[in-house]
This record gives C-alpha cells, structure tokens and sequence, in this order.
C-alpha cells in the first residue's frame, strides 16, 4: 500500500539532482526488443549480447551500467549497427527506432539514420577525433552530409554546434586542431559532433571516463542542460554509479550480456534485488562520511565463451543455494511496477517473496 | 624484528605542519620543482618557468597514508617523482630548491649505501597496469627483478618469494609462470603491487592505482592495500583525484592546486569543514552515492590554468569565482598555511576560502560560466 503522504514525498524527490525538474516525456523513441549479438571466435560463440530488451522515452535518460565485458558497449554498437562482421553478427531481436526496426534497413538508409537519428558520443575524445584535420572539417563533415548544406551555411551550423556545448569562441576554435584543445573541450567537439543534426537518441559511452572530477561535473551538467533543450533520450553507458545516480533516470544493470536488474534510479538505490546490484552499489567509498572496510564481489567477471549454463552470477553470489539452481536460466521479471529483476534463486535474496512470478 | 638505531632528525628543517614526531620516513622541506621553458634572449627576454611545483612540504610516516589530490597538472606526480628520487627538485638562482629527508638525512648527501637502501624502501605502484608490466616477461621474473639486483639471493630463494608474494596479494602462486597479457586489470594491479612488495619496502608511492580499473575491482585493490599496510606498517603516498577513494584510505591529505598545498591536514577534519574554496570545488563535483544527495555546486571559472609564469601571489586568484582586491598584498607575495582547526591548515586570503560566504552565491549556470570564460578569452 501506497499512501498519500509518500506520493507528495516522491514528487519531491523528483527535483533534487540540481539538474531542474525532469524532462521526461510519455513517447518511446528507442526499443530493444530480445537484441543478440554473436561473435565466433577461436575459443567458440561468445553471446556478447544476449537477449537485452530495453526502451528509452524522449527527454529520459537511461543508464547502462557493468562491468568491462558484461556487454554494454555492444549493445551500444548492435543498436548503431556498428558490430564488424565477421567476427560478429546480430542475429535476432529488433532495434525500434521512431517506429521503425532498424535492422531491416539496407546499409545506405542505415548511413542516414547513424549520426542523423541516433548518435554517439565515445570514450576517447583523442581517438575520436581526426587529428590532421581541424575541428570545423570534423563536425563539419556530419552537419554536410545530414542536412546537406555547404559552404557558408555550413560554417555557421557549426559554430552554432560548438556554441551549444559551450565551447568559449566557437568562430576561433572552429579553425583549431583537436591537439590545441584540452581534454574537456575535445570531448565538448565529440559532443558537438553528436548534437550537431538534433538526434532522438544519443548513445554516450564512458564519455567522461578519461576526464578530471571538475570538468566531469561540467560535461555532466552539459549533457542535462542540452536535454532539456533539444529533449533528447540519452542512453549513458557507464560503470560508475555515482555517475548514474547524478544523471540517469532509470538504471538498466547488465551481466554476462544480460539485462539482470532494472528500475528507476531511486528504486534501484534504496531497494535493489539483485546480489550484483547490491554489490556494485556497496563497493563505491562514500565521500559523506568515513567508510568502514567495503564489501567487494569477490572473483572477476566470467569470460564470455565459457559462460556458466545457468545463472551466470551464481559463481560470485555471496548467497547459500542449491547447485542444481544455478544451472536454470533465470529470466528477466517485473516484480513491481517497472522493476525489473532476473530471478535467480542464486543471486536474488527475496527469490521467495516472488516465486508465484516464474514456473521454476 | 632488529632494534634500530636512534635516527637523528636535527637537520630537518621546520615547516607548518610537519614535525619530527613519530619517525617520519619521508620529510619533504619546501620543494620546488621548477622547468625552464625557453632560453632568454640576451639583454632583451626573460625566461618563463614552469612551476610544476612551488613550496611544497608534507611528512610521511610507517603504517599512515598521506593522499595527494588534485586536478591533472597540480604537481602531484612531479612530487612523488622527486619522492621516489626520479627528478631532483630544482628552481631558478634566486629560490631556495628545498630538500628531502631520508629517515632524517637529505637525500641529496646519502653515501651510496644509504642510497641503495634508500631506493629499496621506496616503492612506487603505478596508475595504468597494462603498460607498467613488460609483455615480454613472465609474471614471476618481473617479481624478482627487484630481488635479482639488490639481494644475493638465489634463483630458487628469488622464484619462492616471488610464489609467496603472489599469494600474499591475492593471486594463485602458479599464475607466476604466466605472461602479463594473461591477465585481468585487477589481477595486473596486484602484480605490480606484489612487485612493489618484493624488497620489504618502508614506503610505496601508490599513483592513482585504481582509477584505470573497473569500479568493482577498485574495492578489491584498496582492501588489499589497506590490509597489505596494517600487515606490514607500510606508509603511502596516495595520488588521487578521487575524494571518495582519498577519504577511504589517507590519514592525511594534501589539497594541490598549481603546484601549491592550499589545504594540509587530517583527513577528516578537512572532510568535516572544507575550507578553501578549492577543496570545496572539488568536492562539489565529486560523484554522488546517492541520487537524493545535493552538494551545493561550486563551479570554478574556465579550466585549470597554464603552470607556465603563475602570479606571484596567491595562484589561486586566476580561478577564484570571487572578486580579488587588487591591492591586496596577497596578491604580490605567496600566502602561507594558516592554522585554522586542530591538524588542519589552509591558504587564507579574502578570495580563496568559503569562511563568511554563502555557498549558494557562488552557484552559476552553465551559461554564465561560459559567458565568464568568453571574457577571458576576449
């Protein structure tokens, strides 16, 4: 039961990142239906991504949290059709994108849709960027070929883009190389790049892994105030959950190329289900007070092409359970109302709370 | 354990606070680390210097962790090279370069002997495990390499300390026959930590040692380095831009900005009451651990600012988002620390520290902020 007073109490809560009030909207823009993602190598069929489903609204901003390795950069390239085959194939699921799967389009559509539609922000702004040519040429290049302007319309498009990031005088650093720019501004440029055609979607992977704590707290900053602009849906791809908990509306967690937890942020940080949830919430040192010793997962994360059959999180589940229950395939279940969970009587302490929810 | 000898710490000079209390292992004195960038033009230019560190002075002692923190080019990693005797400290004619003791002799005038042991009871463990480990040897040879050079033990002695030094952090003595490529970012982290260890060390100078590695890996790395320095009294020097991580594991901190300690003290007290304004910035931007938790955002103007010819006085009074008095005198002459709590010592001028200014007056927005740095740039 619900009542009244706790209704008023989280309507408030909604406020408190310091970001403004929530630019969520009710129109789904992207949707993962059952995505897979194969990759042969020597050592046999590595499932990179195996089954993820997930929807993102307009102006919400969802957060992809795991390990190195759990998938969550694939899903990122999979949705992007950006997987390199061979070695890897998708081969099954659908990518709705405005109400349409973009898996079906042919590869020339595919080029209008990938920095038009749906763009990417990465890790590296240094790998990222070309450096022989200078910053104008670079988002230049994405502006000409979405909206097929040039010359003079060009140059102002993009100094408007390098204007919208923030970049302090857009009309001289536009003739600048990425190497006279400083680690903050050159991620500014990748982002520039990304808004440059107003996507619906914006992939961001790590984009801030490479920065300093204070210039990590303006692109954060950045990222929202262009959200509430453009009303973009951001898919934030991180491992950090302090990240998660400044940014993001609704986490999905991910293991082993599976979805394995996935509610809104304060669901998932005041009630998570799931052990590897627990964990990778405890395991971060806080800087509102002195930390006692902090509880670790133990091990490292499974390899890919040698995955356990079942629950693959049950090797590292600090949990009592029966081996024969980690050799079930726990599925993905809603035990609330937009909470998310993979039921496992290995990694998921109140199994028996929603057992009535699955058939084993 | 062997009694040893009385250490003789009459040659120490003073600085705020430090003292010769509790057998420092390390004593930094007022260390600059000065680049020259350019060669004056006779009669005409002058030389610019880059001040990678200006007046630097901390003390380290057996079983404590002193943490370093700041923005990239604050000096932190130049000071731990001078630490570790990798840069000598250096400066223009006129300024004093300061000194390093060793367990209470400059180690400038150590007899080679007191170098050797010098050099074996610092250690350093570094940021980025997948280029700090030589791919072409075995785990186990790099674990002794240290104990090939300075010890005369022999290949057998040297391949069980190696076995033993594995399992000591964490990983499974065999693994000692494989190549580093062989490993995760977590397990590489404990080699080079294991090789740290392998000369008994005092001190190990730890340069920000998880921040490459996977958040639930970092847990794993901090508890064995907590464990590893109760088990062996080991001191650190932690560099970190991480507050989170730097409140979890120094006793101490030191707050850089510019190659200058703007806030020295317990680590604690500065957590408890953040007094420059600096430390305040930092801890703003610093990640939540939860979504309802709001810090009062401190936005420091523009980007860390070029080390090459900072001002004479406060360096901070290019990045301060309050009004400097020009004729402030300050603004001519370097501050010093001042004592402003119990173990706990700031740089105090009327711009740099939040005492008898409300935080909420030094938010800005984005767009202000920007306006702010296109002036700059104008």
């Amino acid at each position: 039961m619900v009542n009244k007073s706790d209704i008023e109490k989280n309507e408030e809560l909604v406020d408190r990142d310091g970001f403004g009030p929530s630019t969520v909207q009710d129109e789904v823009v992207l949707e993962l239906k059952n995505l897979q993602t194969n990759f042969t190598t020597k050592f046999g069929t590595v499932k990179a991504c195996d089954g993820v489903s997930y929807s993102v609204k307009k102006g919400e901003t969802l957060g992809v949290v795991g390990e190195s390795g759990s998938g969550k950069s694939v899903t990122a390239l999979s949705i992007m059709r950006l997987i390199q085959s061979p070695p890897g194939e998708i081969t099954g699921g659908e990518v709705i994108l405005n109400g349409r799967n973009i898996l079906e389009l042919s590869e020339k559509e595919m080029t209008k849709v990938r920095g038009g539609e749906i763009s990417m922000i990465l890790q590296d702004p240094m790998q990222a960027l070309n450096p022989v040519f200078d910053i104008n040429n670079q988002v230049g290049e994405a502006i000409g070929i979405h909206q097929k302007v040039r010359g003079k319309t060009r140059w102002n498009k993009v100094v408007e883009a390098l204007r919208k990031v923030r970049i302090p005088a857009p009309e001289m650093r536009a003739k600048d190389y990425p190497h006279q720019l400083s680690g903050g501004m050159r991620q500014r440029v990748v982002g520039a790049i990304g808004i440059s055609s107003n996507p619906s979607v914006i992939i961001a992977d790590e984009p801030t892994t490479s920065l300093d704590v204070t210039i990590q707290a303006a692109y954060l900053r950045l990222l929202k105030q262009i959200q509430s602009e453009t009303g973009t849906a951001i898919v934030f791809i991180t491992h950090d959950f302090g990240i998660v908990a400044k940014m993001c509306d609704r986490v999905a967690v991910m293991y082993a190329g599976r979805i394995v937890e996935m509610a809104d942020v304060r669901e998932i940080f005041n009630n998570p289900l799931h052990e590897y949830t627990k964990a990778l919430i405890g395991s971060v040192p806080r800087l509102e007070e002195k930390t006692g010793r902090l509880p670790q997962i133990e091990g490292q994360p499974p390899l890919l092409y040698n995955l356990p059959p079942g629950d693959a999180f049950a090797p590292r589940s600090p949990l009592k359970f029966d081996e024969k229950d980690a050799l079930i395939r726990p599925e993905l279940v809603e035990v609330k109302k937009d909470h998310f969970v993979q039921l496992s009587r290995c990694s998921v302490a109140d199994f028996d709370k929603y057992k009535d929810k699955v058939s084993y | 354990m062997t009694t040893e000898e009385k250490k003789d710490y009459s040659n120490v000079g003073s600085a705020i606070g430090c003292s010769n209390d509790g057998d420092p292992i390390i004593q930094v004195r007022n260390v600059r680390k000065w680049y020259q960038v350019n060669k004056a033009i006779p009669f005409f230019g002058k030389v610019d210097w880059l001040k990678a560190v200006d007046d630097v002075s901390f003390d380290v002692r057996a079983g404590k962790t002193i943490g370093l923190v700041g923005e990239s080019g604050c000096g932190k990693t130049t000071t731990a090279k001078m630490v570790l005797g990798l840069e000598n400290p250096s400066a223009d004619g006129e300024a004093e370069v300061g000194e390093i003791f060793f367990q209470g002799e400059n180690i400038n005038e150590l007899t080679t002997a007191g170098k050797r042991e010098m050099r074996r009871s610092v250690q350093a463990v570094f940021q980025d495990p997948w280029s700090s480990l030589n791919p072409r040897m075995r785990v186990n040879t790099i674990i002794s390499e240290p104990l090939e050079i300075n010890t005369t033990m022999t290949k057998q002695e040297r391949d069980t300390r190696a076995g033993d030094l594995l399992a000591e952090v964490g990983l499974n003595p065999y693994q000692g026959n494989l190549y580093p490529h062989e490993f995760s970012g977590g397990q590489r982290q404990r080699i080079g930590i294991a090789r740290a260890l392998a000369l008994n060390p005092k001190l190990i100078v730890l340069d920000e040692p998880v921040s490459a590695l996977d958040v639930s890996i970092r847990a794993q790395i901090m508890n064995l380095l907590v464990d590893l320095q109760n088990e062996h009294d080991l001191a650190y020097i932690l560099i970190a831009h991480n507050l989170a991580t730097v409140r979890y594991m120094c006793h101490r901190t030191a707050v850089m900005y510019l190659g200058v300690v703007q806030e020295y003290g317990d680590t604690e007290e500065i957590f408890a009451q953040p007094t420059h304004l600096y430390t305040n910035a930092l801890i703003s931007a610093a990640l939540p651990s939860h979504p309802d938790i709001e810090r009062d955002e401190i936005v420091l103007p523009g980007e860390v600012v070029s080390p090459v010819n900072p001002p004479d006085g406060d360096v901070f009074m290019t990045r301060t988002p309050l009004p400097v008095r020009k004729n402030h005198k300050f603004t001519k002459e370097r501050p010093p620390l001042v004592e402003v709590g119990k173990d706990h010592y700031v740089v105090e001028t009327p711009w740099s520290t939040v005492t008898g200014h409300d935080l909420s007056e030094l938010k800005l927005s984005v767009d202000q902020e920007m306006k702010s740095v296109d002036q700059e740039m104008k």
